[in-house]
């Protein structure tokens, strides 16, 4: 397989999940906004930093309203992590692919570029909004079901998983890093309004609301939250789960090649470091510590898979 | 060719059904319109979601289009295509036999049959071909030839493409697209399948591989890239392969061979379909400035370590120019008078026919010697005398850039047009596959057709549509 391919689907796959995630965020952010009783616009600056578009944005815009982070994360242009302009890296990375893919997956990835792009043309409503957002999840959701049932397991689908599982352990971190303070057992004040707000905040933007009260029942507080996104083996978006498909990927492509592997090797210690021990040695340590650290250690993971498997020389 | 006028496929100049149509047509006159109005939006969304699309040159931005696909399928019957299949094997030999003897002996030039500077003096003319022995022996291992009908019996070869013809997705889309949408044409007809195109061409491909190839021949196809024209033909046929699709910078050489990156390091290819022009090949060798090509790839080729399809340097038997000696091409290298015609061609490198041309501008085509994609070209009877003014002066300006043809009244065949069938003109480029094993013409082709009523102009690029093409079973 073509280095330039692996890095193509490693890329296109990094894009549909991290549109996903944007729109996630957006529509966590709406929720909390509706639901909530005082005025503002207070969450949508920490939605930004969630999505990693906070300093972009306050290049183009003077204040941080609701109308502004939307359209900014789900338009706009000039911002590269954008519904918009993911789905449209997604797509031609796509073409670039397009004999590693299947047909099936290619034209549900061509088909959500089209619908999406016309979803999009324009400013989006706030009563569109829902529609909107429901129609992108639909077709990024319709591309990987296609993905899951009609590709091969080789080492094509192999870097399809890499791309997925690195984007989603970075956004997951990226989440827990912007609202570590409110998980900090000692500084909260357990059970206000407040809290509760920003814990749900952290759930639906994840998709985790459900899974979270099936795991731990009606309690459960800021510790449980921390580990069910970071340690939890099950929850499909948490730290531990997402390198631990990393890993197996890595593992797969390695299968019959001999000496080690530099992603694979930086892969286990990461899991050895900071994934191994028990919530509360993730507190001893420093919960944002331990998310920076994690943070840094997924990107460098990220470029060195570019190398192992020559993407670009 | 023709008394004036116009031939139909379907209805012959005599408004009689003709053979070929009998089925088609029963099952049309049955058929609701509002039904096949709705069938060609389908199709049209079919095509949309598929992503068949063209880039357009020129634009300032870099836009995707679809060619229109009209569900009128054109039908050509059994016998005729025999006919012109010979005719065109005929033609496919010549041109390879032509640009063996162009680059070793020049036989046909000590033979006074085509002046010397045809040749040395020709933009498509490679020096770094000469002597060189091509693997298998093989030139133009993919053609496409372009006809156009005046009559029943009445096909005229209106051009060649030996360099890298394109189209041939839509040859396979569009047949796929009517299978799709009217199966129960194809149990009334006996259509000749054309879907086997893309494992045809791997097999011929791989009949050319370098005579030291050892195993099952790596085949690989060279595109510029996702912003080309016709990128998306380069993707559908590695895809149809089961190729990869590679751009030069995912190309070295390595140890004497052209290799490919891969994730595991770099794998020796020995045959590389090239969708890539000769002077963007290798920028050691050809245009320095090229960043689409492979550093050192044409002194791998000459010495026998790649094939290259179609080899370098065959653009100058397409050129326009020595499109004129066809005919004396045909019968030198094939002792044989030619079996297709070629249209009558005025040089306008040549003072007598020059004179002629620019009396007659008001009736002729004048092309570009070098021009492709119906750009750049007078079509007398329709242009105004402004424009015949304008392209006078480019003319005299240069003469020896322009070759002219009468215009031929060409053949029709209907579309579904809003008050239901209409005619329109139309041209066919069936595709042709030359390996050791021999040549082989898929029964069908591409039929380009030019929507505009009465417009002679059908380049997808100029408002041109495509349509199905059919041969049926004899």
């Amino acid at each position: 397989m073509l280095g330039k391919t692996a890095g193509g689907l490693f890329w296109m796959y990094r894009y549909l999940e991290r549109a996903e995630n944007t729109a996630r965020l957006i529509e966590a952010g709406q929720r909390i906004a509706l639901t909530r009783l005082e005025a503002g616009d207070a969450e949508w600056t920490s939605i930004l930093q969630s999505a990693g578009v906070k300093g972009a944005f306050d290049l183009e815009y003077d204040a941080v309203t609701r109308d502004a982070a939307v359209d900014w994360m789900l338009r706009a242009k000039a911002n590269p992590s954008s519904v918009l302009s993911c789905i449209e890296s997604a797509r031609e990375n796509a073409r670039m692919v397009r004999t590693a893919l299947t047909g099936e997956v290619w034209n549900a990835t061509n088909a959500a570029y089209i619908k999406i792009r016309e979803k999009l043309a324009r400013k989006v409503s706030e009563r569109d909004l829902p529609e909107v957002l429901r129609e992108i999840r639909q077709h990024t959701s319709l591309v990987r079901g296609m993905t899951h049932g009609t590709m091969l397991r080789n080492e094509i689908y192999d870097f399809v998983r890499l791309g997925t599982f690195l984007e989603r352990a970075d956004n997951t971190a990226r989440i827990l890093d912007v609202k570590y303070y409110v998980l900090l057992p000692s500084v909260s004040a357990v059970g206000t309004s407040l809290d509760n707000v920003q814990w749900e905040t952290i759930l639906r933007a994840v998709s985790a609301r459900g899974g979270f009260r099936m795991e731990y029942g009606p309690g459960g507080g800021p510790a449980e939250i921390t580990e069910f996104l970071t340690l939890n083996k099950r929850m499909p978006r948490s730290l531990a789960f997402c390198v631990d498909k990393l890993r197996s990927n890595l593992r797969y492509l390695h299968r019959g090649v001999e000496g080690q592997l530099p992603s694979l090797a930086m892969l286990d210690h990461l899991e050895r470091q900071y994934l191994s021990h028990d919530i509360a040695a993730v507190f001893e340590r420093g919960l944002h510590q331990f998310i920076e650290e994690i943070l840094d250690q997924l990107g460098r993971i990220a470029r060195q898979i570019e190398i192992d498997f020559r993407f670009f020389q | 060719m023709s008394d004036g006028k116009i031939f139909d496929e379907m209805w012959g100049h005599d408004e009689q059904l003709r053979g070929a149509y009998h089925g088609f047509h029963d099952w049309f006159a049955d058929e609701d319109p509002a039904r096949l109005r709705a069938k060609q939006r389908e199709a049209e969304e079919l095509f949309r979601l598929t992503g068949i699309t063209f880039n357009v040159y020129g634009r300032a931005e870099a836009e995707e289009r679809l060619i229109p696909f009209d569900i009128i399928p054109r039908i050509i019957s059994g016998a005729e295509w025999s006919k012109l299949s010979r005719g065109i094997e005929q033609r496919v030999r010549a041109i390879n036999a032509f640009l063996h003897d162009i680059y070793h002996n020049r036989e046909i030039v000590k033979a006074g049959r085509l002046p010397e500077a045809m040749i040395s003096g020709n933009e498509a003319y490679l020096p770094q071909m000469v002597g060189v022995q091509p693997p298998g022996g093989v030139y133009t291992h993919i053609v496409g030839i372009d006809l156009v009908r005046t009559g029943p019996g009445e096909f005229f070869v209106l051009e060649d493409n030996a360099r890298t013809p394109s189209g041939v997705s839509y040859m396979l889309e569009n047949r796929e697209t009517m299978l799709q949408m009217f199966p129960e044409l194809f149990s009334r007809n006996r259509v000749r399948p054309v879907q086997n195109y893309p494992l045809d061409l791997r097999r011929s491909l791989a009949a050319c591989a370098p005579s030291g190839t050892s195993g099952k021949p790596v085949v690989a196809v060279l595109t510029p890239g996702i912003y080309n024209s016709a990128y998306y033909e380069h993707a559908f046929l590695a895809d149809q392969m089961g190729v990869e699709l590679v751009e030069g910078h995912d190309l070295r050489v390595v140890d004497g061979r052209v290799a490919m990156r891969t994730t595991r390091g770099y794998t020796p290819v020995d045959v590389l379909y090239r969708r890539v022009d000769d002077d963007f090949l290798d920028p050691l060798n050809f245009n320095p400035d090229s960043a689409l090509g492979v550093p050192g790839i044409m002194d791998v080729y000459r010495a026998g370590g790649i094939t290259i399809a179609n080899a370098p340097g065959t653009g100058i038997s397409d050129d326009k120019a020595i499109y004129s000696y066809m005919p004396d091409i045909v019968e030198f290298y094939t002792g044989e008078r030619p079996l297709l015609q070629n249209v009558p061609t005025w040089r306008c490198s040549d003072s007598d026919d020059l004179a002629y041309v620019l009396d007659n501008l008001a009736d002729l085509v004048v092309k570009e010697v070098h021009g492709s994609g119906g750009y750049g070209m007078l079509i007398g009877p329709t242009a105004s005398k402004k424009d015949i003014a304008a392209f006078r002066r480019k003319l005299k300006a240069r003469p020896s850039n322009y070759i002219a043809q009468p215009t031929l009244s060409l053949s029709t065949v209907p579309i579904f047009a809003r008050s239901g069938l209409a005619p329109r003109h139309v041209d066919l480029r069936p595709f042709v596959l030359v390996s050791p094993e021999g040549v082989k013409i898929t029964p069908g082709g591409l039929t380009r057709v030019a929507l505009k009523k009465g417009s002679l102009v059908v380049n997808s690029s100029q408002g041109g549509g495509t349509k199905d093409t059919w041969v049926l079973e004899e």
